[in-house]
Protein backbone atom coordinates (compact mmCIF):
# COMPACT_ATOMS: atom_id res chain seq x y z
CA UNK A 1 0.00 0.00 0.00
CA UNK A 2 1.87 2.97 -1.06
CA UNK A 3 0.04 5.69 -0.28
CA UNK A 4 0.50 5.18 3.50
CA UNK A 5 3.73 6.28 3.16
CA UNK A 6 5.02 3.08 4.93
CA UNK A 7 2.70 3.64 8.49
CA UNK A 8 1.06 0.27 8.80
CA UNK A 9 -2.91 0.44 8.71
CA UNK A 10 -2.71 -1.42 12.13
CA UNK A 11 -1.35 1.08 13.89
CA UNK A 12 -4.43 3.14 13.30
CA UNK A 13 -6.29 0.37 14.74
CA UNK A 14 -4.39 0.50 17.84
CA UNK A 15 -4.27 4.60 18.06
CA UNK A 16 -7.97 3.53 17.85
CA UNK A 17 -8.29 1.13 20.56
CA UNK A 18 -6.20 3.64 22.68
CA UNK A 19 -8.64 6.94 22.14
CA UNK A 20 -11.67 4.17 22.71
CA UNK A 21 -9.94 3.45 25.97
CA UNK A 22 -9.20 6.54 26.81
CA UNK A 23 -12.86 7.91 26.38
CA UNK A 24 -13.93 5.01 28.93
CA UNK A 25 -11.16 6.18 31.18
CA UNK A 26 -12.46 9.32 30.73
CA UNK A 27 -16.49 8.58 31.08
CA UNK A 28 -15.63 6.89 34.34
CA UNK A 29 -13.20 8.88 36.90
CA UNK A 30 -13.88 12.14 35.33
CA UNK A 31 -16.43 14.38 37.36
CA UNK A 32 -17.21 17.20 35.33
CA UNK A 33 -20.40 16.88 33.19
CA UNK A 34 -18.67 18.95 29.92
CA UNK A 35 -15.59 16.33 30.56
CA UNK A 36 -18.07 13.27 30.56
CA UNK A 37 -19.37 14.72 27.52
CA UNK A 38 -16.19 14.83 25.76
CA UNK A 39 -14.93 11.62 27.03
CA UNK A 40 -18.17 10.27 25.05
CA UNK A 41 -17.16 12.28 21.86
CA UNK A 42 -13.58 10.71 21.91
CA UNK A 43 -15.01 7.69 21.61
CA UNK A 44 -17.08 8.29 18.94
CA UNK A 45 -13.87 9.75 17.07
CA UNK A 46 -11.98 6.79 17.99
CA UNK A 47 -15.03 4.91 15.79
CA UNK A 48 -14.29 6.66 12.88
CA UNK A 49 -11.31 6.40 12.78
CA UNK A 50 -11.41 2.52 12.51
CA UNK A 51 -14.17 2.82 9.70
CA UNK A 52 -11.75 5.13 7.59
CA UNK A 53 -8.97 2.57 8.18
CA UNK A 54 -11.08 -0.23 7.61
CA UNK A 55 -12.58 1.53 4.23
CA UNK A 56 -9.18 2.31 2.90
CA UNK A 57 -7.94 -1.27 3.75
CA UNK A 58 -11.25 -2.47 1.80
CA UNK A 59 -11.18 0.16 -0.72
CA UNK A 60 -14.73 0.44 -0.63
CA UNK A 61 -16.73 4.02 0.53
CA UNK A 62 -18.94 2.42 3.02
CA UNK A 63 -17.00 2.92 6.27
CA UNK A 64 -16.60 6.88 4.90
CA UNK A 65 -20.10 7.09 4.54
CA UNK A 66 -20.85 5.11 8.33
CA UNK A 67 -17.98 8.06 8.96
CA UNK A 68 -20.26 10.94 7.74
CA UNK A 69 -23.94 9.37 9.32
CA UNK A 70 -21.90 9.29 12.80
CA UNK A 71 -20.57 12.97 12.54
CA UNK A 72 -24.01 14.20 12.06
CA UNK A 73 -25.58 12.21 14.78
CA UNK A 74 -22.74 13.21 17.33
CA UNK A 75 -23.69 16.81 15.97
CA UNK A 76 -26.98 16.17 17.21
CA UNK A 77 -25.87 14.61 20.64
CA UNK A 78 -24.13 17.48 21.06
CA UNK A 79 -26.76 20.42 20.66
CA UNK A 80 -29.25 18.03 22.71
CA UNK A 81 -26.32 16.91 25.79
CA UNK A 82 -25.33 21.14 25.78
CA UNK A 83 -28.72 22.13 26.62
CA UNK A 84 -29.81 19.12 28.66
CA UNK A 85 -26.20 20.25 30.32
CA UNK A 86 -27.58 23.49 30.67
CA UNK A 87 -30.65 23.05 32.18
CA UNK A 88 -28.97 21.08 34.92
CA UNK A 89 -26.60 23.92 35.64
CA UNK A 90 -29.39 26.53 35.95
CA UNK A 91 -31.34 24.25 38.27
CA UNK A 92 -28.79 23.31 40.36
CA UNK A 93 -25.78 25.80 40.04
CA UNK A 94 -23.30 22.79 39.24
CA UNK A 95 -21.52 20.33 36.90
CA UNK A 96 -20.24 17.87 39.17
CA UNK A 97 -21.93 14.55 37.83
CA UNK A 98 -21.81 13.38 42.04
CA UNK A 99 -23.75 16.39 43.17
CA UNK A 100 -26.60 15.03 40.76
CA UNK A 101 -27.80 12.83 42.73
CA UNK A 102 -31.22 13.33 44.04
CA UNK A 103 -33.27 10.66 42.74
CA UNK A 104 -33.30 7.66 45.36
CA UNK A 105 -35.86 5.40 47.02
CA UNK B 1 -24.78 3.86 -12.25
CA UNK B 2 -26.69 1.16 -11.32
CA UNK B 3 -30.44 0.95 -13.69
CA UNK B 4 -32.39 0.57 -10.46
CA UNK B 5 -30.68 3.94 -8.88
CA UNK B 6 -34.04 5.22 -8.22
CA UNK B 7 -35.86 3.69 -5.67
CA UNK B 8 -39.37 1.87 -7.36
CA UNK B 9 -43.14 2.91 -6.33
CA UNK B 10 -43.59 -0.36 -3.87
CA UNK B 11 -40.09 1.05 -1.86
CA UNK B 12 -41.78 3.95 -0.77
CA UNK B 13 -45.10 2.38 -0.09
CA UNK B 14 -42.71 0.04 2.46
CA UNK B 15 -41.74 2.88 4.33
CA UNK B 16 -45.56 4.60 4.81
CA UNK B 17 -45.05 4.53 8.31
CA UNK B 18 -42.10 6.54 8.71
CA UNK B 19 -43.00 8.59 6.17
CA UNK B 20 -46.48 9.69 8.00
CA UNK B 21 -44.78 10.25 11.36
CA UNK B 22 -41.81 12.50 10.12
CA UNK B 23 -44.44 14.42 8.10
CA UNK B 24 -46.72 15.18 11.05
CA UNK B 25 -43.94 15.50 13.36
CA UNK B 26 -42.44 18.54 11.10
CA UNK B 27 -45.34 19.86 10.75
CA UNK B 28 -46.26 20.09 14.43
CA UNK B 29 -42.69 21.68 14.77
CA UNK B 30 -43.80 24.48 12.33
CA UNK B 31 -47.42 24.93 13.07
CA UNK B 32 -46.28 25.87 16.78
CA UNK B 33 -44.65 28.81 15.00
CA UNK B 34 -47.39 30.02 13.62
CA UNK B 35 -49.92 28.89 16.40
CA UNK B 36 -48.35 30.42 19.00
CA UNK B 37 -49.11 28.66 22.32
CA UNK B 38 -52.59 30.35 23.50
CA UNK B 39 -55.02 27.85 25.47
CA UNK B 40 -57.48 27.09 22.22
CA UNK B 41 -55.00 25.96 20.17
CA UNK B 42 -53.04 24.08 22.52
CA UNK B 43 -54.62 20.58 22.30
CA UNK B 44 -53.93 21.18 18.31
CA UNK B 45 -50.56 19.04 18.34
CA UNK B 46 -52.03 16.39 20.44
CA UNK B 47 -54.62 15.41 18.01
CA UNK B 48 -52.35 16.04 14.90
CA UNK B 49 -49.61 13.75 16.95
CA UNK B 50 -52.64 10.88 17.67
CA UNK B 51 -53.98 11.40 13.95
CA UNK B 52 -50.62 10.32 12.25
CA UNK B 53 -49.92 7.51 14.57
CA UNK B 54 -54.03 6.32 13.94
CA UNK B 55 -52.69 6.91 10.01
CA UNK B 56 -49.50 5.15 10.72
CA UNK B 57 -51.08 1.76 11.63
CA UNK B 58 -52.77 0.49 8.47
CA UNK B 59 -49.63 1.81 6.87
CA UNK B 60 -47.55 -0.57 8.62
CA UNK B 61 -50.37 -2.75 7.80
CA UNK B 62 -50.20 -1.99 4.02
CA UNK B 63 -46.21 -2.07 4.27
CA UNK B 64 -46.34 -5.46 5.37
CA UNK B 65 -48.67 -6.32 2.87
CA UNK B 66 -45.68 -5.58 0.62
CA UNK B 67 -42.85 -7.77 2.21
CA UNK B 68 -39.17 -7.22 0.86
CA UNK B 69 -36.19 -5.37 0.53
CA UNK B 70 -36.52 -1.35 0.28
CA UNK B 71 -33.37 1.43 -0.61
CA UNK B 72 -31.15 -0.68 -1.78
CA UNK B 73 -31.29 -3.91 1.10
CA UNK B 74 -31.21 -0.96 3.34
CA UNK B 75 -34.63 -2.20 5.19
CA UNK B 76 -36.72 -5.00 5.15
CA UNK B 77 -40.37 -5.18 5.33
CA UNK B 78 -40.99 -8.96 6.84
CA UNK B 79 -43.88 -9.85 9.43
CA UNK B 80 -41.30 -9.17 12.15
CA UNK B 81 -41.02 -5.82 10.98
CA UNK B 82 -44.56 -5.48 11.10
CA UNK B 83 -45.40 -6.71 14.26
CA UNK B 84 -43.22 -3.95 15.78
CA UNK B 85 -43.61 -1.55 14.23
CA UNK B 86 -47.68 -1.66 14.94
CA UNK B 87 -46.39 -2.18 18.67
CA UNK B 88 -44.51 0.52 19.26
CA UNK B 89 -46.85 3.37 16.89
CA UNK B 90 -49.72 1.85 19.34
CA UNK B 91 -47.25 2.55 22.48
CA UNK B 92 -46.89 6.04 21.09
CA UNK B 93 -50.96 6.21 21.00
CA UNK B 94 -51.25 5.32 24.54
CA UNK B 95 -48.51 7.80 25.43
CA UNK B 96 -50.62 10.45 23.55
CA UNK B 97 -53.57 9.97 24.87
CA UNK B 98 -52.32 9.81 28.76
CA UNK B 99 -50.15 12.92 27.78
CA UNK B 100 -53.11 15.72 27.31
CA UNK B 101 -54.03 16.09 30.64
CA UNK B 102 -50.70 15.61 31.69
CA UNK B 103 -49.59 18.79 29.97
CA UNK B 104 -52.19 20.55 30.84
CA UNK B 105 -51.79 19.60 34.70
CA UNK B 106 -48.14 20.79 34.72
CA UNK B 107 -48.85 23.59 32.25
CA UNK B 108 -46.28 22.67 29.77
CA UNK B 109 -46.24 23.81 26.15
CA UNK B 110 -47.77 20.67 24.04
CA UNK B 111 -45.93 21.06 20.38
CA UNK B 112 -42.08 19.99 20.67
CA UNK B 113 -43.66 17.27 23.20
CA UNK B 114 -45.69 15.51 20.41
CA UNK B 115 -43.30 16.38 17.51
CA UNK B 116 -40.93 14.38 19.37
CA UNK B 117 -43.14 11.79 20.44
CA UNK B 118 -43.57 11.17 16.47
CA UNK B 119 -39.89 11.34 15.68
CA UNK B 120 -39.04 8.97 18.48
CA UNK B 121 -41.53 6.50 16.99
CA UNK B 122 -40.03 6.90 13.92
CA UNK B 123 -37.17 6.08 15.06
CA UNK B 124 -38.73 2.97 16.08
CA UNK B 125 -40.43 2.01 13.24
CA UNK B 126 -36.70 2.32 11.32
CA UNK B 127 -34.81 0.00 13.98
CA UNK B 128 -37.72 -2.23 13.83
CA UNK B 129 -37.37 -2.68 10.03
CA UNK B 130 -33.71 -2.28 9.58
CA UNK B 131 -31.42 -4.82 7.60
CA UNK B 132 -28.29 -2.99 7.50
CA UNK B 133 -26.00 -1.82 10.94
CA UNK B 134 -26.41 1.92 9.56
CA UNK B 135 -30.18 1.53 9.78
CA UNK B 136 -30.20 0.47 13.00
CA UNK B 137 -27.47 3.19 14.31
CA UNK B 138 -29.62 5.99 13.07
CA UNK B 139 -32.98 4.27 14.24
CA UNK B 140 -31.50 3.64 17.44
CA UNK B 141 -29.98 7.12 17.71
CA UNK B 142 -33.29 9.30 16.22
CA UNK B 143 -35.24 7.20 18.96
CA UNK B 144 -32.77 7.80 21.80
CA UNK B 145 -32.18 11.83 21.10
CA UNK B 146 -35.82 12.60 20.97
CA UNK B 147 -36.17 10.26 24.10
CA UNK B 148 -33.42 12.26 26.17
CA UNK B 149 -35.06 15.41 25.28
CA UNK B 150 -38.56 13.90 26.25
CA UNK B 151 -37.19 12.40 29.69
CA UNK B 152 -36.21 16.38 30.68
CA UNK B 153 -39.35 17.80 28.95
CA UNK B 154 -40.32 19.43 32.29
CA UNK B 155 -37.19 22.06 32.02
CA UNK B 156 -37.50 23.41 35.74
CA UNK B 157 -38.39 20.32 37.56
CA UNK B 158 -35.28 19.24 39.14
CA UNK B 159 -35.76 15.62 38.87
CA UNK B 160 -36.99 15.92 35.19
CA UNK B 161 -33.23 17.71 34.36
CA UNK B 162 -31.23 14.62 36.45
CA UNK B 163 -33.12 12.32 34.58
CA UNK B 164 -32.62 13.93 31.56
CA UNK B 165 -28.42 13.70 31.92
CA UNK B 166 -28.57 10.30 33.32
CA UNK B 167 -30.17 8.91 30.49
CA UNK B 168 -28.09 11.47 27.63
CA UNK B 169 -24.67 10.36 29.58
CA UNK B 170 -25.28 6.67 30.03
CA UNK B 171 -27.12 6.49 26.33
CA UNK B 172 -24.25 7.71 24.10
CA UNK B 173 -22.08 5.89 25.92
CA UNK B 174 -23.93 2.68 25.62
CA UNK B 175 -24.18 3.85 21.63
CA UNK B 176 -20.34 4.07 21.46
CA UNK B 177 -19.82 0.76 22.36
CA UNK B 178 -22.16 -0.41 19.78
CA UNK B 179 -20.72 1.52 17.42
CA UNK B 180 -17.28 0.14 17.95
CA UNK B 181 -18.62 -3.40 17.84
CA UNK B 182 -20.34 -2.36 14.26
CA UNK B 183 -17.21 -0.92 13.18
CA UNK B 184 -15.32 -4.09 13.87
CA UNK B 185 -17.75 -5.94 12.04
CA UNK B 186 -17.28 -4.10 9.49
CA UNK B 187 -13.41 -4.79 9.44
CA UNK B 188 -13.83 -8.45 9.41
CA UNK B 189 -16.61 -9.09 7.27
CA UNK B 190 -16.26 -5.88 5.12
CA UNK B 191 -19.69 -5.53 4.80
CA UNK B 192 -22.35 -3.80 7.25
CA UNK B 193 -25.76 -6.17 5.89
CA UNK B 194 -26.86 -8.30 7.99
CA UNK B 195 -27.45 -11.28 5.41
CA UNK B 196 -23.92 -11.08 4.25
CA UNK B 197 -22.49 -10.62 7.63
CA UNK B 198 -24.34 -13.82 8.58
CA UNK B 199 -22.90 -15.58 5.02
CA UNK B 200 -19.34 -14.26 6.11
CA UNK B 201 -19.73 -15.76 9.77
CA UNK B 202 -20.53 -19.15 8.12
CA UNK B 203 -17.53 -18.90 5.58
CA UNK B 204 -14.02 -20.34 6.41
CA UNK B 205 -12.41 -16.45 5.93
CA UNK B 206 -13.42 -15.64 9.22
CA UNK B 207 -13.37 -18.15 11.16
CA UNK B 208 -9.62 -17.30 11.49
CA UNK B 209 -10.19 -14.11 12.88
CA UNK B 210 -12.72 -15.27 15.52
CA UNK B 211 -11.13 -13.90 18.51
CA UNK B 212 -12.46 -10.56 16.64
CA UNK B 213 -15.49 -11.32 15.79
CA UNK B 214 -16.15 -12.55 19.34
CA UNK B 215 -14.88 -8.82 20.76
CA UNK B 216 -17.16 -7.25 17.77
CA UNK B 217 -20.06 -8.78 18.81
CA UNK B 218 -19.63 -8.61 22.83
CA UNK B 219 -19.17 -4.58 22.25
CA UNK B 220 -22.60 -4.76 20.32
CA UNK B 221 -23.66 -6.85 23.02
CA UNK B 222 -22.68 -4.13 25.76
CA UNK B 223 -24.51 -1.23 23.69
CA UNK B 224 -27.80 -3.27 23.28
CA UNK B 225 -27.73 -4.13 27.16
CA UNK B 226 -27.26 -0.60 28.00
CA UNK B 227 -30.68 -0.19 25.80
CA UNK B 228 -32.98 -2.75 27.19
CA UNK B 229 -31.37 -1.81 30.73
CA UNK B 230 -30.13 -5.45 30.62
CA UNK B 231 -28.01 -5.96 34.55
CA UNK B 232 -25.38 -5.53 34.52
CA UNK B 233 -25.80 -2.40 32.51
CA UNK B 234 -29.34 -1.71 34.02
CA UNK B 235 -28.10 1.54 36.58
CA UNK B 236 -29.62 3.99 34.61
CA UNK B 237 -33.18 3.14 34.73
CA UNK B 238 -34.61 3.24 38.23
CA UNK B 239 -32.97 6.91 38.14
CA UNK B 240 -34.13 7.78 34.64
CA UNK B 241 -38.28 6.36 34.93
CA UNK B 242 -38.33 7.31 38.30
CA UNK B 243 -37.37 11.26 37.63
CA UNK B 244 -39.02 11.36 33.77
CA UNK B 245 -42.12 12.67 33.68
CA UNK B 246 -44.65 9.87 33.84
CA UNK B 247 -46.44 9.61 30.84
CA UNK B 248 -42.52 9.71 29.25
CA UNK B 249 -41.86 6.87 31.83
CA UNK B 250 -44.27 4.72 30.29
CA UNK B 251 -43.26 5.35 26.86
CA UNK B 252 -39.52 4.82 27.90
CA UNK B 253 -40.06 2.15 29.25
CA UNK B 254 -42.27 0.39 26.18
CA UNK B 255 -41.22 1.61 22.79
CA UNK B 256 -37.91 2.19 22.81
CA UNK B 257 -36.94 -1.20 24.71
CA UNK B 258 -39.49 -2.93 22.40
CA UNK B 259 -37.48 -1.57 19.55
CA UNK B 260 -34.32 -2.29 20.94
CA UNK B 261 -35.16 -5.53 21.65
CA UNK B 262 -35.96 -5.87 17.74
CA UNK B 263 -32.66 -4.95 16.67
CA UNK B 264 -31.54 -7.15 19.28
CA UNK B 265 -33.03 -10.29 18.16
CA UNK B 266 -32.93 -9.47 14.51
CA UNK B 267 -29.32 -8.70 14.97
CA UNK B 268 -28.37 -11.84 17.11
CA UNK B 269 -30.85 -14.04 15.28
CA UNK B 270 -29.81 -13.27 11.69
CA UNK B 271 -26.15 -12.02 11.87
CA UNK B 272 -24.83 -13.56 15.02
CA UNK B 273 -26.92 -17.25 14.34
CA UNK B 274 -23.56 -19.32 12.89
CA UNK B 275 -22.12 -18.31 16.12
CA UNK B 276 -24.99 -18.68 19.14
CA UNK B 277 -23.27 -21.27 20.51
CA UNK B 278 -20.86 -18.59 22.09
CA UNK B 279 -23.23 -15.58 22.53
CA UNK B 280 -25.78 -17.81 24.17
CA UNK B 281 -24.06 -18.17 27.31
CA UNK B 282 -23.16 -14.15 28.06
CA UNK B 283 -27.28 -13.64 27.38
CA UNK B 284 -28.38 -15.96 29.43
CA UNK B 285 -26.31 -15.08 32.51
CA UNK B 286 -27.19 -11.58 31.71
CA UNK B 287 -30.72 -12.26 31.80
CA UNK B 288 -30.28 -14.28 34.99
CA UNK B 289 -28.71 -11.40 36.86
CA UNK B 290 -30.97 -9.23 35.41
CA UNK B 291 -34.05 -11.01 36.39
CA UNK B 292 -32.35 -11.20 40.22
CA UNK B 293 -31.33 -7.56 40.17
CA UNK B 294 -34.62 -6.43 39.43
CA UNK B 295 -37.01 -8.45 41.22
CA UNK B 296 -35.13 -8.10 44.29
CA UNK B 297 -34.32 -4.40 44.58
CA UNK B 298 -38.28 -3.60 43.60
CA UNK B 299 -39.09 -5.53 46.74
CA UNK B 300 -37.71 -2.53 48.99
CA UNK B 301 -39.29 0.18 47.08
CA UNK B 302 -41.31 3.12 48.08
CA UNK B 303 -41.84 5.05 45.41
CA UNK B 304 -43.91 3.41 42.61
CA UNK B 305 -42.40 4.56 39.43
CA UNK B 306 -39.06 3.32 40.78
CA UNK B 307 -40.66 0.44 41.67
CA UNK B 308 -42.08 0.21 38.47
CA UNK B 309 -38.56 0.31 37.08
CA UNK B 310 -37.25 -2.19 38.31
CA UNK B 311 -40.37 -4.35 37.35
CA UNK B 312 -39.04 -3.64 33.93
CA UNK B 313 -35.78 -4.30 34.50
CA UNK B 314 -36.84 -8.16 35.91
CA UNK B 315 -39.03 -8.35 32.66
CA UNK B 316 -36.16 -7.35 30.04
CA UNK B 317 -34.39 -10.40 31.94
CA UNK B 318 -37.56 -12.76 30.73
CA UNK B 319 -37.48 -11.59 27.63
CA UNK B 320 -33.60 -11.92 27.68
CA UNK B 321 -34.34 -15.88 28.80
CA UNK B 322 -36.35 -16.61 25.50
CA UNK B 323 -32.89 -15.03 23.47
CA UNK B 324 -31.31 -17.15 25.07
CA UNK B 325 -32.72 -19.88 23.70
CA UNK B 326 -31.79 -18.91 20.21
CA UNK B 327 -34.61 -20.62 18.37
CA UNK B 328 -37.50 -19.12 16.52
CA UNK B 329 -39.69 -20.72 19.44
CA UNK B 330 -38.16 -18.09 21.45
CA UNK B 331 -38.29 -15.52 18.97
CA UNK B 332 -41.78 -15.38 19.01
CA UNK B 333 -42.24 -15.55 22.79
CA UNK B 334 -39.96 -12.60 23.57
CA UNK B 335 -42.27 -10.94 21.05
CA UNK B 336 -45.46 -12.36 22.50
CA UNK B 337 -43.94 -10.81 25.33
CA UNK B 338 -43.02 -7.60 24.76
CA UNK B 339 -46.73 -6.90 23.35
CA UNK B 340 -48.24 -8.20 26.80
CA UNK B 341 -45.57 -6.57 28.57
CA UNK B 342 -46.08 -2.69 26.67
CA UNK B 343 -50.06 -2.95 27.25
CA UNK B 344 -49.85 -3.70 30.95
CA UNK B 345 -46.83 -1.12 32.04
CA UNK B 346 -48.14 1.97 29.69
CA UNK B 347 -51.38 0.92 31.80
CA UNK B 348 -49.86 1.12 35.16
CA UNK B 349 -47.85 4.02 34.40
CA UNK B 350 -51.12 6.00 33.48
CA UNK B 351 -52.73 5.06 36.08
CA UNK B 352 -49.78 6.40 38.47
CA UNK B 353 -49.74 10.01 36.00
CA UNK B 354 -53.74 9.92 37.13
CA UNK B 355 -53.15 9.83 40.65
CA UNK B 356 -49.89 11.40 41.36
CA UNK B 357 -51.67 15.15 40.53
CA UNK B 358 -49.21 18.08 39.92
CA UNK B 359 -46.35 18.36 40.53
CA UNK B 360 -45.97 14.59 40.72
CA UNK B 361 -46.49 15.10 44.68
CA UNK B 362 -48.16 11.53 44.93
CA UNK B 363 -45.91 8.79 43.92
CA UNK B 364 -45.42 6.77 47.26
CA UNK B 365 -46.78 3.36 47.12
CA UNK B 366 -48.55 4.05 50.38
CA UNK B 367 -50.27 7.21 48.75
CA UNK B 368 -52.39 4.79 46.79
CA UNK B 369 -54.41 3.71 50.19
CA UNK B 370 -58.11 3.42 49.73
CA UNK B 371 -58.13 4.00 45.93
CA UNK B 372 -60.08 0.96 45.80
CA UNK B 373 -62.62 2.58 47.81
CA UNK B 374 -62.43 6.66 46.34
CA UNK B 375 -61.84 5.29 42.45
CA UNK B 376 -63.24 1.98 41.96
CA UNK B 377 -62.98 1.55 38.33
CA UNK B 378 -59.38 3.08 38.32
CA UNK B 379 -58.25 0.38 41.15
CA UNK B 380 -59.93 -2.29 39.42
CA UNK B 381 -57.82 -1.29 36.38
CA UNK B 382 -54.92 -1.11 37.83
CA UNK B 383 -55.86 -4.25 39.31
CA UNK B 384 -56.09 -5.78 35.44
CA UNK B 385 -52.64 -4.19 35.14
CA UNK B 386 -50.83 -5.87 38.48
CA UNK B 387 -52.36 -9.26 37.77
CA UNK B 388 -51.18 -9.23 34.63
CA UNK B 389 -47.50 -8.80 35.60
CA UNK B 390 -47.98 -11.40 38.55
CA UNK B 391 -48.58 -13.61 35.58
CA UNK B 392 -52.30 -14.59 36.83
CA UNK B 393 -54.10 -16.80 33.70
CA UNK B 394 -56.64 -15.10 31.95
CA UNK B 395 -54.05 -11.90 31.42
CA UNK B 396 -51.36 -11.86 29.30
CA UNK B 397 -48.96 -11.65 31.26
CA UNK B 398 -49.50 -15.21 32.19
CA UNK B 399 -49.24 -16.39 28.65
CA UNK B 400 -46.23 -14.47 28.14
CA UNK B 401 -44.21 -15.98 30.88
CA UNK B 402 -45.58 -18.93 29.53
CA UNK B 403 -44.12 -19.42 26.18
CA UNK B 404 -40.80 -17.99 27.24
CA UNK B 405 -40.15 -20.52 30.04
CA UNK B 406 -41.93 -22.94 27.55
CA UNK B 407 -39.32 -21.84 25.21
CA UNK B 408 -36.37 -22.27 28.12
CA UNK B 409 -37.27 -26.06 28.17
CA UNK B 410 -37.76 -27.09 24.85
CA UNK B 411 -34.58 -25.29 24.65
CA UNK B 412 -33.04 -27.15 27.26
CA UNK B 413 -32.65 -24.60 29.71
CA UNK B 414 -34.66 -26.32 32.13
CA UNK B 415 -33.22 -24.96 35.31
CA UNK B 416 -33.28 -21.02 33.82
CA UNK B 417 -36.97 -21.95 34.07
CA UNK B 418 -37.28 -22.81 37.21
CA UNK B 419 -35.01 -19.51 38.38
CA UNK B 420 -37.24 -17.58 36.23
CA UNK B 421 -40.16 -19.19 37.88
CA UNK B 422 -38.59 -18.44 41.52
CA UNK B 423 -38.25 -15.23 40.37
CA UNK B 424 -41.82 -14.48 39.33
CA UNK B 425 -42.74 -15.62 42.44
CA UNK B 426 -40.76 -13.26 44.25
CA UNK B 427 -42.42 -10.68 41.97
CA UNK B 428 -45.40 -11.65 43.28
CA UNK B 429 -44.88 -9.88 46.20
CA UNK B 430 -44.42 -6.44 45.86
CA UNK B 431 -47.31 -6.20 42.35
CA UNK B 432 -49.87 -7.58 45.44
CA UNK B 433 -48.81 -5.32 48.17
CA UNK B 434 -50.31 -2.37 45.52
CA UNK B 435 -53.23 -4.36 45.49
CA UNK B 436 -53.33 -4.77 49.43
CA UNK B 437 -52.74 -1.31 50.26
CA UNK B 438 -55.29 -0.08 47.26
CA UNK B 439 -57.81 -1.82 49.21
CA UNK B 440 -57.22 -2.97 52.34
CA UNK B 441 -56.06 0.07 54.08
CA UNK B 442 -57.89 3.30 54.95
CA UNK B 443 -57.57 6.56 52.63
CA UNK B 444 -55.11 8.82 53.54
CA UNK B 445 -55.36 12.78 52.64
CA UNK B 446 -53.88 11.54 49.13
CA UNK B 447 -56.88 10.46 47.95
CA UNK B 448 -58.52 13.49 48.87
CA UNK B 449 -59.36 16.21 46.17
CA UNK B 450 -58.38 13.34 43.27
CA UNK B 451 -60.21 14.61 39.93
CA UNK B 452 -62.35 11.79 38.15
CA UNK B 453 -60.04 10.23 35.00
CA UNK B 454 -59.64 12.73 31.95
CA UNK B 455 -61.09 11.09 28.95
CA UNK B 456 -57.84 10.32 27.30
CA UNK B 457 -56.51 8.73 30.18
CA UNK B 458 -59.77 6.97 30.70
CA UNK B 459 -59.25 5.50 26.88
CA UNK B 460 -55.70 4.77 27.32
CA UNK B 461 -55.88 2.61 30.33
CA UNK B 462 -59.93 0.67 28.91
CA UNK B 463 -57.84 0.03 25.85
CA UNK B 464 -54.79 -1.05 27.60
CA UNK B 465 -56.89 -3.54 29.97
CA UNK B 466 -58.83 -4.89 27.18
CA UNK B 467 -55.45 -5.50 25.25
CA UNK B 468 -54.17 -7.33 28.18
CA UNK B 469 -57.34 -9.32 28.62
CA UNK B 470 -57.29 -10.19 24.96
CA UNK B 471 -53.79 -11.47 24.79
CA UNK B 472 -54.92 -13.33 28.04
CA UNK B 473 -57.91 -14.99 26.31
CA UNK B 474 -57.28 -15.02 22.99
CA UNK B 475 -53.28 -15.28 22.84
CA UNK B 476 -53.14 -17.38 19.56
CA UNK B 477 -53.92 -14.47 17.63
CA UNK B 478 -50.51 -13.12 18.16
CA UNK B 479 -48.66 -15.94 18.76
CA UNK B 480 -49.21 -17.53 15.16
CA UNK B 481 -48.12 -13.96 13.79
CA UNK B 482 -45.64 -13.77 15.85
CA UNK B 483 -44.41 -17.81 15.39
CA UNK B 484 -45.34 -16.70 11.75
CA UNK B 485 -42.52 -14.04 11.74
CA UNK B 486 -40.11 -15.51 14.29
CA UNK B 487 -37.99 -17.23 11.60
CA UNK B 488 -35.20 -14.38 11.22
CA UNK B 489 -32.11 -16.65 9.81
CA UNK B 490 -32.88 -16.48 6.12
Amino acid sequence: MPASNGVPLNWYLILSAILFCLGIAGFLYRRNVITVFMSIELMLNAVNLSFVTFSYQFKQVDGHIFTFFVMVVAAAEAAVGLAIILTVFKNRQTLQVDDVNSLKN
Amino acid sequence: MPDNFLPAGVEYLRILPEIILTVAGTLIMLLEGLAGDSVKTRNGPGYLALFALVAAIPASLVAGANPGFAFSNLLVIDGFATFFRVLVVVVGILTVLVSFQYLRRENASSSEYFGLILFSVTGQCVMASSNELIMMFIGLEISSISSYVLAGYLRDDKRNNEAAIKYFLLGSFATAFFLYGIAWIYGVTGTTNLDQIRYALLSHDVASSSILVGVAASLMLVGLAFKVSAAPFQIWAPDVYQGAPAPISAFLSAGPKAAAFAIFLRLFMTSFQPISGRWAPFVWSSALLTMVVGNFAALTQSNIKRMLAYSSIANAGYVLVAIATHSAIGTAAAMFYLAAYAFMNVGAFAVVTHFSRQGERFVNIDDLAGLGWKQPVTAALFSVFLLSFVGVPLTGGFFGKFYIFKAALDGGYTWLAILGLLNSAVAAYYYLRILVVMYMKEPGESCENLSPLAPGVSLALWGSALATLVLGIFPSVILNFARGSATLGR
